[in-house]
């Protein structure tokens, strides 16, 4: 069995001038592990190496990166999706600051997380339980709450790398509809009001790239979409 | 909220309302064409200045004249604010497109109901 080419992005501000690819050597012993264990195995090979991880389950979001061109989460991503000519290429996330190696500055994607209010707002008096809901209202919340924020959707996003601080982008577009689904929200006209300018929601162009890599298999362009819908039937 | 002041509509929502029915509109404006040149195999001056002569077609062609003027500046209006982050290249480069389209739909105009 041939031994697995790993070549990765290194860049560290404080001792390179510039970014660069090393190249590295790796035995899996024939075994499909995931992307993240071949990280973990390459790090005691040089320590100096960082990304980011923490459950490795795919639940925490932690370590989006691209593989083989692709965004996705390494600990739920086989060496067998990925690798094509025994060869596999880890690059941060693109289009975001790189703080060091695979660890990007998700600053301006948690500021457009922020900006569509992603709690439950409703102004009518708090009942004396829980305010409830029919189990057809809560099913329109299926495919929306489950977003990790890994950030491999936004991303992905042309739109986004182009105007990530006037564009929303597919993770916050998909928790702005996930409140305007939710029958026990009442800012409704506040939450579309504020996505009717030609940036915030109108910059998404469709291609899809948020869904063909969501590793939560969620799609955002629906969503948007859906916005879409009630902002037309709002406005005409 | 994102403010702007040099896109169309003033707001996302009739910009992509716009780009969408200015689309439909130029859609059914090149069937058309094409199925009249396909119906009119060895078209003549006469036959291609009395079609042009009628009512109907100058009004069907003056609004495929503004979907197009509607949609190329919504258009270029957005592929000038992704790719263009100076500023004053943005403005010029949206004045020359703007300046453009107005001449070409005066001047379609100008065609249309001229001689």
């Amino acid at each position: 069995m041939s031994t697995l080419q790993v070549s990765i992005y290194r860049y560290n501000p404080e001792t390179d001038s510039a970014p660069y690819m090393q190249e590295f050597e790796l035995d899996t012993q024939g075994r499909d592990i995931m992307v993240l264990n071949a990280l973990e195995m390459i790090k005691q090979q040089d320590s100096s190496m960082a990304y980011r991880r923490s459950c490795r389950e795919g639940v925490c979001g932690s370590d989006g990166m691209n593989m083989n061109g692709k965004n996705g989460l390494s600990c739920v991503t086989p060496l067998s999706e990925v690798v094509k000519d025994n060869k596999l290429v880890l690059r941060p996330l693109p289009g975001l600051p790189v703080i060091r190696d695979l660890v990007v500055d998700m600053g301006v994607f948690y500021k457009q997380y922020e900006s569509i209010q992603p709690y439950l707002q409703n102004d009518t008096a708090a009942p004396a339980t829980e305010r409830l809901q029919s189990p057809e209202e809560r099913e329109k919340l299926d495919g929306l709450y489950e977003c990790i924020l890994c950030a491999c959707c936004s991303t992905a996003c042309p739109s986004f790398w182009w105007n990530p601080d006037k564009f929303v982008g597919p993770a916050g577009l998909l928790q702005a509809y996930r409140f305007l689904a939710d029958s026990r929200d009442t800012a409704t006209n506040e939450r579309l009001a504020r996505l009717e300018d030609p940036f915030s929601l109108f910059r998404c162009r469709g291609i899809m790239n948020c869904v063909a890599v969501c590793p939560k298999g969620l799609n955002p362009t629906r969503a948007i979409g859906k916005i879409r819908e009630m902002l037309l039937s709002n406005a005409t | 909220m994102v403010t702007n002041i040099t896109n169309l509509g003033r707001s996302g929502l009739s910009d992509w309302l716009i780009q969408r029915v200015s689309a439909i509109i130029l859609a059914v404006y090149a069937v058309f064409m094409v199925l009249y040149l396909l119906f009119h195999p060895g078209l003549d001056y006469a036959t291609w200045s009395g079609l042009f002569s009628q009512t109907w077609m100058r009004i069907f062609s003056l609004l495929a004249f503004i979907s197009i003027a509607a949609h190329a500046w919504v258009g270029l209006w957005t592929v000038s604010t992704d790719y263009l982050k100076q500023s004053g290249a943005r403005v010029a480069f949206q004045a020359v497109v703007m300046l453009a389209i107005f001449v070409f739909l005066v001047w379609g105009i100008q065609v249309l109901w001229g001689a």
